[in-house]
């Protein structure tokens, strides 16, 4: 059926008005619902990673603001000077939005995880039982094989055992590099010792299978078949712990526990 | 004109989309690692192609053919986006595993090839009708390469366990081959192979069918 140009430019642009008003009043409606969810997707990692939920626990999600309320705080710390800063909301802050904007990030030093900007700010969550800080929570993110692994370390108020790390999304091969996600992987983490005498950071991922904790302090068991995303979370927890990353941070906290 | 019920049951087996038409075969490849990625991106692609295929039907007759396409593609495109966000509203984990997937049922031939072929032509019912028939086709194969991929790839089926894989303690080697994107291919080939043993009789004829059909299909694409 032929039609005038008329009814072309009209039918077009009432198409586009209709379809537009449609999907942004969907959108709209369910935007709160959706950043919930990933605020909900993030504590579940956090409380994962800091040991206060078992992996595959199904919790609710009033079990998980409550876990997360009685055992966690979220910090927002100035990466280059290593102090917390108050003006940012840590629950509202997203990281990785401000990794990439030019005001609020900076470019990073040539590194091996290939991070190319630094946010200015982090927020790093501390474990609490009661008044006491545990351990700290911070969020990891580097290359591997094919993709940017974004995760959380978590490392006792010693600021020398590991106590859990986590991945909430990657894109590495399932059943090899994928394999990050597997949690009797992820077991063989606790325990390990991060820095050697000097304060550089030392554990990594080797090659193969590596021994107990008290053997091998310093290394963790190779994902089999994937070995770059294997070196992949040897450099992104490297680059992370240094100076680029939380260094100026963990230097700050040492201090704070060797005068109070 | 065919009746109903040859409408809905056709592209199950007959004139399955991918099967026979050999469309949506990107889709198919990434999310058939899983039952329940599978099982959720059919109902996707079921809910944007019937909400398209009856939207454009019931416009058929004001959409001027010099811009049928980008109409088209207009109200695919709106359906894509709502269901993408309903899942991340409601699905959040699971839309996730799907991620880019979703918003790439835009470029499912099979969603413009029914909107073009079938829409374009008919009444709104049947229009529904054809929609959740081919919707249901393309889920069939999507959710049989899922059952085999999910339980020879990793030992499990909507993610609990049936056979427990070597490095949780268990016995069974999982197949690598099925967690890549190949096995797909290998499977898909396997399912159109046991189609056309079943129905020996339409093998020449559907095969005809086919080729002239993709050829058809391959300029909208």
């Amino acid at each position: 059926m032929e039609h005038s140009t008329r009814h072309t430019v009209i039918f077009t642009t009432l198409l586009c008005v209709v379809f537009s008003v449609v999907v942004s009043t969907v959108a709209v409606s369910l935007h709160d619902r959706q950043e919930e969810n990933k605020r909900l997707d993030r504590i579940k990692n956090v409380l994962g990673v800091a040991g206060l939920a078992e992996p595959g626990e199904r919790l609710s999600p009033d079990d998980l603001n409550g876990r997360f309320e009685s055992g966690l705080e979220p910090v927002v710390v100035e990466m280059t000077t290593g102090q917390g800063v108050g003006g940012i909301d840590p629950l509202s802050f997203d990281q990785r939005k401000a990794a990439k904007d030019p005001e609020r990030s900076r470019p990073a030093e040539d590194n091996r995880a290939k991070v190319r900007r630094v946010p200015n700010h982090a927020v790093v969550y501390l474990i609490k039982e009661g008044d006491q800080v545990t351990g700290f929570v911070l969020p990891i993110e580097g290359y591997g094989l094919w993709s940017t692994l974004y995760g959380y370390l978590a490392i006792e108020a010693d600021l020398q055992t590991v106590k859990g790390i986590t991945f909430y999304a990657h894109g590495e091969t399932p059943g090899l590099g994928g394999e990050v996600d597997n949690v009797r992987w992820k077991a063989r983490w606790p325990g390990r010792q991060v820095f050697d005498a000097k304060g550089t950071p030392m554990i990594r991922v080797k090659k193969g299978p590596a021994g107990t904790v008290e053997e091998d302090p310093f290394q963790v068991d190779g994902l089999s078949g994937a070995t770059l995303t294997s070196n992949g979370v040897t450099n992104m927890i490297k680059f992370w712990l240094g100076r680029s990353g939380f260094g100026p941070y963990l230097a700050e906290l040492r201090k704070q526990g060797e005068t109070g | 004109m065919s009746t109903t019920r040859e409408i809905l049951l056709d592209p199950l087996i007959d004139n399955n989309p991918i099967g026979l038409q050999v469309l949506g075969i990107c889709s198919a490849l990434a999310v058939t690692t899983q039952m329940k990625t599978a099982v959720v991106m059919t109902l996707a692609v079921i809910f944007v192609l019937a909400a398209s295929s009856v939207s454009v039907s019931v416009l058929r007759k004001q959409i001027p053919g010099s811009v049928r396409i980008i109409a088209q593609l207009t109200i695919i495109a709106s359906m894509v986006m709502i269901a993408d966000q309903v899942l991340q509203a409601f699905l959040y984990e699971i839309s996730l595993q799907l991620s880019v997937f979703v918003g790439l049922i835009i470029t499912n031939c099979i969603i413009m090839g029914r909107a073009e072929a079938f829409a374009m032509q008919n009444k709104p019912w049947p229009s529904f009708l054809d929609a959740i028939g081919n919707g249901a086709g393309y889920g069939l194969v999507l959710i049989v390469v899922a059952f085999v991929r999910e339980l020879l790839g990793s030992g499990k089926l909507f993610g609990e366990t049936v056979f427990r894989t070597v490095s949780e303690g268990g016995w069974y080697v999982p197949n690598g081959l099925m967690v890549l994107a190949p096995a797909a291919f290998i499977l898909i080939g396997c399912f159109i192979w046991a189609v056309r043993a079943i129905r020996p009789s339409q093998v020449e004829e559907e095969f005809h069918v086919g080729l002239l059909e993709a050829a058809h299909d391959s300029e909208l694409r």
